[in-house]
């Protein structure tokens, strides 16, 4: 203002006021608004655990149930498979599991209550895709010769061990994830539940 | 022009700014009386938002936003694209349109920004131009991504699967973020119905006031040329640049002839190969979302395989952050760094023709490293193809980084006074 004016201090002060109890009232108009953008008490509630028979499951075979929306993987693993945990060791990122990626009963080597069954969530570490079977050694699934069998991530190539661990340098971060899960019977497990939290 | 006509313009003049708003930016907006081939494709961009927005209102009135199963077992969604497809009549057409008119969507924005980074078109005063303009990519992508959720297919759902998790990669916010992005724990029809809002109302609006701001500005400072030279410093006695010819009705005419040329191609595409060989309709998603399994090959649309090669090559934790947080900053930066290029290039001259050697070979491997990784955006990874991602990738980026000091370096050539015809 080219004119000098005597500024109404008094009025700047309301206007200013004003301004800051509106400027709250919009940002609070705001909550409901992101609130909304959360999953509902619907998606909350899908979560029920799933009970799986895995008695039909011949060694070397994988089952996938959904749990939660998500792949979850039944692999009854062979005494090969078991011994192929030995191998892939040395090129893991975290071998014993240290990350909090397991409840702690599924904090071992074979990552699992029972050794021959591994019940992991199907969702590589990186970003989410799925990974596929590559459980035959060598180069026959297009992988190297030492190739101790396991999965690979079609999307991002992320390798992981019979035993969903990852592999060093790989764009996944960490294991898969174990989620809780308790066995109901000897061939029958609960998935989501382990009966504990 | 008859007395009653004159007189309702008038009583509309008076109102409104009609017909000043006609002259400031068309009749007496002056543009540089040469462009080359390259100036085609701001226009035609124009044209692919008014084709994309008019086919997308049709595609509204069929598609179903809705993940559940109906009563053969297959999400409504998907099924309602392909009733477009198979029931509708001319439904088929009005998809392609608008399934083609996204890839070029891309095509005519990439060769749009290729010429503002060959003629200097960001450097000053157009510095605004090239920020809005940069803001439009970012938005233009988030629009195509949100649109290929929409047919539920396998690629639809896997592509939003791993987008939205990119985010979950941001350290101590991330986790909530990607909940808050998807609505559910995982991708699901909460996700598919904010995007379809998003997609059909939200972006499209920012698009727009977006698209405004970008004439706007361009229209206040007026075209660059092939040359790089200001048009407005050379005016006649009366205010008008030398060089410079009203947009209309030379350039409208003119950007009728792109137009036509554009259509054949489009029509070629839209009648002969609407899938574009998997590129544009990728062969994955004619097959409806599985949560449970994922295509053993995905790989992103054509037009965002650069940015997600960059994403790939970088597989090491840095400053105790893993690999993958570091892969989202790398893609993002590789976008965003292209706003900063005003400040970057510090040559004398703006346009390529008066550029040295270095700027234009650095333009060159740029260009390539650009189709490179795009190239091994759509292929699996190996070793070998990671090592050349990450090649390109720090190549891609030096040529942005480097560009303070390879630019001052160059031997440039002066600069005319006046715009050339060649």
């Amino acid at each position: 203002m080219s004119v000098e004016q005597k500024m109404d201090s008094g009025r700047r002060t309301l206007l200013l006021a004003t301004s800051a109890v509106g400027g709250v009232a919009a940002v609070a108009t705001a909550v409901p608004f992101v609130a909304s953008l959360t999953p509902s008490e619907r998606a909350k509630a899908a979560g029920a655990p799933v009970e799986v028979d895995v008695g039909g499951l011949a060694p070397g075979e994988m089952m996938t149930v959904e749990w939660r929306g998500k792949p979850v993987w039944v692999l009854r693993r062979t005494p090969e498979m078991l011994a192929a945990l030995d191998k892939s060791e040395p090129n893991l990122s975290d071998p014993e599991s240290n990350k909090p990626q397991q409840p702690d009963y599924a904090k071992n080597k074979h990552r699992s209550i029972k050794p021959e069954y591994l019940v992991t969530v199907g969702i590589c570490t990186h970003l989410g895709c799925s990974p596929s079977e590559k459980f035959k050694p060598g180069a026959e699934a297009g992988m190297t010769a030492d190739w101790p069998g396991g999965f690979l991530c079609p999307c991002h190539g992320s390798l992981f061990d019979l035993a969903g661990r990852v592999y060093k340098s790989m764009p996944a971060p960490d294991n898969l994830e174990i989620p809780p899960y308790k066995y109901l019977a000897d061939t029958t497990i609960l998935v989501g539940d382990d009966g504990k939290a | 022009m008859t007395t009653k006509s004159q007189a309702l313009l008038n009583w509309v003049d008076e109102r409104f700014p009609l017909t000043s708003s006609i002259k400031g930016h068309l009749t007496e907006y002056y543009a540089p009386k040469y462009f080359k081939f390259w100036y085609f494709f701001g226009s035609l961009a124009l044209l692919v938002l008014v084709i994309q927005i008019l086919t997308g209102i049709f595609l509204v009135m069929h598609y179903k936003p809705d993940a559940s199963l109906n009563a053969s077992g297959v999400p409504v969604a998907f099924a309602s694209v392909e009733y477009i497809m198979r029931d509708v009549p001319g439904g088929w057409l009005i998809r392609y349109l608008h399934s083609t008119g996204a890839s070029a969507f891309f095509v005519v924005v990439y060769l749009h920004m290729f010429r503002g980074l060959i003629y200097g078109s960001y450097r000053k005063p157009r510095e605004l131009i090239w920020i809005f303009g940069t803001l439009i990519f970012l938005v233009l992508m988030a629009e195509a991504f949100m649109g290929y959720l929409l047919p539920w297919g396998q690629m639809s759902f896997w592509g939003a699967q791993v987008i939205v998790n990119l985010f979950s990669a941001i350290p101590i916010i991330g986790p909530d973020l990607s909940l808050v992005i998807r609505g559910d724990f995982v991708v699901s029809d909460a996700t598919l119905n904010r995007f379809f809002a998003f997609h059909v109302i939200a972006v499209p609006l920012i698009l727009i006031g977006l698209v405004a701001a970008h004439i706007i500005a361009l229209h206040e400072v007026g075209s660059n040329n092939p040359d790089g030279v200001e048009i407005k410093k050379k005016k006649d006695a009366n205010g008008i640049p030398l060089d410079g010819i009203p947009f209309h009705p030379y350039y409208t005419v003119k950007d009728i002839v792109g137009t036509v040329v554009f259509l054949f191609f489009f029509s070629a595409v839209v009648f002969f190969a609407p899938e574009g060989g998997g590129y544009f309709l990728e062969f994955n998603n004619f097959l409806p979302a599985d949560p449970l399994v994922t295509p053993p090959h995905i790989a992103p649309v054509w037009y965002f395989t650069p940015f997600y090669s960059v994403l790939r090559a970088i597989t090491y934790p840095l400053f105790g952050l893993d690999a993958k947080f570091w892969g989202v900053v790398g893609m993002g930066a590789s976008v965003v760094i292209i706003a900063f290029l005003p400040w970057l290039d510090r040559s004398p001259v703006k346009s390529i023709r008066y550029k040295g050697p270095i700027f234009k070979s650095a333009i060159a491997i740029f260009v390539v490293c650009f189709f490179i990784l795009g190239y091994l955006g759509v292929l699996p990874p190996t070793p070998g193809r990671t090592l050349l991602a990450q090649i390109c990738s720090v190549l891609y980026f030096a040529f942005f980084l480097a560009m303070p000091w390879y630019s001052k370096l160059d031997k440039c050539k002066p600069e005319p006074e006046r715009v050339n015809f060649k």
